[in-house]
């Protein structure tokens, strides 16, 4: 059916430009430009105007062979009588079946959110407040993952976020609060919406207290940042929910954290999310589908599958910065979830790229034609290559 | 239903075009899809800015004059068919196709990869690769890192070695004879377009 869409990156600028000059007498070493020299940047360029693995990111994960869902299916070609009978069962199934029982579930769930939080806002700050919250979450948050068809599996429990730390993980959509929330109770970060999100953010925050930021404040670095310390500090409050990534990723491959979640100090917990691709594809394309669209489409996959690890807490060391230690984390959540681990920023979906970036090729070509002995620069971005 | 199909029947003069540019038809469905996801605004045309938004072209040292090359002079947009042909030049060259020399030269042949690639230098199509032409691609992949008299000293020495007739500036000929042993294929095709 399907042929995968990733290809060979090809050989580093280094190795390229090598085989380019390798019928001249001289060796690198000695420098100099050759004509063909070009060739690289412009067949880099081309490869780049056909595909380019950054914007790869920001599409679905493509399948080996075909799950049966239209939405999956890139290159149909008519195969059989028979599949297409199956696969009409199957749109049956799913949109007449399973779609209705699944909006049934989520508006209870959703309905019961609003209605218990308010009820238990109204009690006095007590232990038992707290403990009737966050079982009035946890229900809620079941119910709206048995409205998915969610299948959790939940790993490593033992290293479960604690009250006053943070929780990190990486982003796919929406739904990640969701199955987070279905093991445990977080306090949720975000800006404060209108409409419908509107009423469910301000009756969450009766029972207990979630992070909601007015648009204008997300502007200031720095209120988010020691609102957010003021939330750790309270060793009582429940562990905060942040994903640093800014923006959902396809689920093949884990890109920058933004270091501002990692400067507010305390114990991170990192998370790996890793959803089944086969079932249904949970990788929130903001920019094709809004909410709505994307709800549906995930009410009428298969199943939700998806498999979660809880990393060991992870604290900045000394001399460390936000930055590195950012990376430090990213890494050791694409490790888990068997992620490409790419340094590449994921606002580049939206936001222009940095100049750096192609200084950084200017100095590595520079280096080749005037024959340095700074060949110590690093490719401008590392990926690992193993792939799953 | 079909995917294929449907976009297929989308195109225009899909017959005309795999003819052309020797593209499968597999390809040229995958080209559209590309050309649609860059054609943000759904014009059917793609401009210099709708290339501009890769991010890995944006930060390509030559990344403008790439753009530049499937604008023709004047032109402002381009539309699926050209932005198909121009991507054939960069096929890999079919290893099996008999060389016919009654049949006209296949648009992604050495010759024609070596065209383009003297087209980026040589900007304003005279012909000839001048000084100052070379002068601004070494600035473009060179920038900062190097001064201006290491910039004029590297064009002086390569027009010295490539210019055979002595009038200071590389021709196609001159330039194609100092290229003779690059692989150009292997070097100037796009790999996974096979």
């Amino acid at each position: 059916f399907l042929t995968p869409l990733y290809f060979m990156e090809g050989g580093s600028m280094e190795q390229e430009m090598g085989e380019l000059r390798r019928y001249r007498t001289q060796s690198i070493s000695r420098g100099e430009f050759s004509l063909s020299d070009s060739f690289y940047f412009y067949i880099k360029g081309l490869e780049s105007i056909v595909d380019d693995q950054v914007t790869q990111r920001f599409s679905s994960e493509e399948l080996v062979s075909w799950n049966l869902l239209t939405r999956t299916n890139h290159n149909f070609h008519y195969i059989s009588l028979r599949l297409t009978i199956i696969w009409g069962l199957g749109v049956i199934i799913r949109y007449c079946v399973l779609f209705p029982l699944r909006i049934t579930l989520a508006i209870i769930g959703l309905t019961w959110l609003v209605i218990g939080t308010t009820l238990v806002g109204f009690l006095p700050n007590h232990r038992l407040k707290n403990w009737l919250s966050e079982l009035v979450h946890l229900m809620c948050y079941r119910i709206c993952a048995r409205g998915l068809s969610a299948t959790i599996q939940y790993h490593n429990k033992e290293n479960k976020p604690q009250k006053g730390g943070i929780c990190v993980a990486n982003h796919t959509s929406p739904i990640d609060i969701v199955i987070l929330a279905n093991d445990g109770c977080y306090a949720m970060v975000g800006q404060s919406h209108g409409g419908l999100m509107g009423v469910i953010q301000r009756s969450m925050v009766r029972s207990c207290p979630h992070v909601w930021f007015e648009r204008s404040e997300m502007r200031d670095r720095n209120a988010v940042t020691s609102r957010l310390r003021a939330h750790v500090a309270a060793k009582t409050n429940l562990p905060i929910l942040i994903f640093p990534e800014g923006t959902c990723i396809n689920n093949t491959s884990v890109m920058m954290f933004k270091k501002g979640s990692f400067e507010i100090g305390g114990t991170i917990y990192p998370v790996a999310i890793k959803y089944d691709p086969r079932f249904g594809d949970a990788f929130w394309n903001s920019a094709k589908y809004n909410m709505v669209n994307y709800l549906l489409r995930m009410m009428t996959s298969w199943a939700i599958v998806v498999n979660v690890w809880y990393l060991p807490p992870m604290t900045r060391r000394e001399g460390e910065d936000a930055a590195q230690f950012a990376n430090r984390v990213k890494s050791a959540i694409a490790h888990q979830g068997g992620l490409l681990d790419m340094a590449w920023d994921g606002s580049l979906k939206r936001a222009k790229v940095k100049e750096e970036f192609k200084e950084q090729q200017q100095k590595m070509y520079s280096s080749m034609v005037m024959g340095k002995k700074g060949r110590n620069s690093q490719e401008p971005h590392t990926e690992s290559t193993r792939r799953q | 239903m079909g995917s294929t199909n449907s976009t297929l029947s989308k195109i225009p003069n899909v017959e005309e075009l795999v003819q052309e540019t020797g593209f499968t038809p597999a390809h040229i469905v995958r080209l559209y899809d590309r050309f649609e996801a860059l054609d943000k605004e759904k014009t059917g045309h793609l401009r210099p800015q709708d290339f501009g938004a890769i991010n890995r072209l944006a930060i390509n040292p030559i990344g403008d004059r790439i753009i530049g090359a499937f604008f023709s002079p004047g032109q402002e947009t381009v539309d699926f068919h050209s932005f198909v042909r121009i991507l054939a030049h960069f096929r890999p060259a079919d290893k099996k196709r008999p060389k016919d020399p009654s049949m006209p030269e296949p648009v992604n042949s050495r010759t024609s990869k070596l065209k383009f690639a003297f087209q980026l230098y040589d900007q304003d199509k005279d012909g000839k690769i001048s000084r100052a032409e070379l002068l601004q691609v070494l600035r473009s992949m060179l920038e900062m890192q190097v001064t201006e008299e290491q910039l004029e000293s590297i064009a002086d020495r390569t027009i010295q070695e490539a210019d055979l007739d002595t009038d200071d500036a590389i021709s196609f000929e001159e330039f194609r004879k100092s290229l003779e042993k690059v692989n150009i294929d292997h070097k100037m095709s796009i790999r996974f377009l096979r």
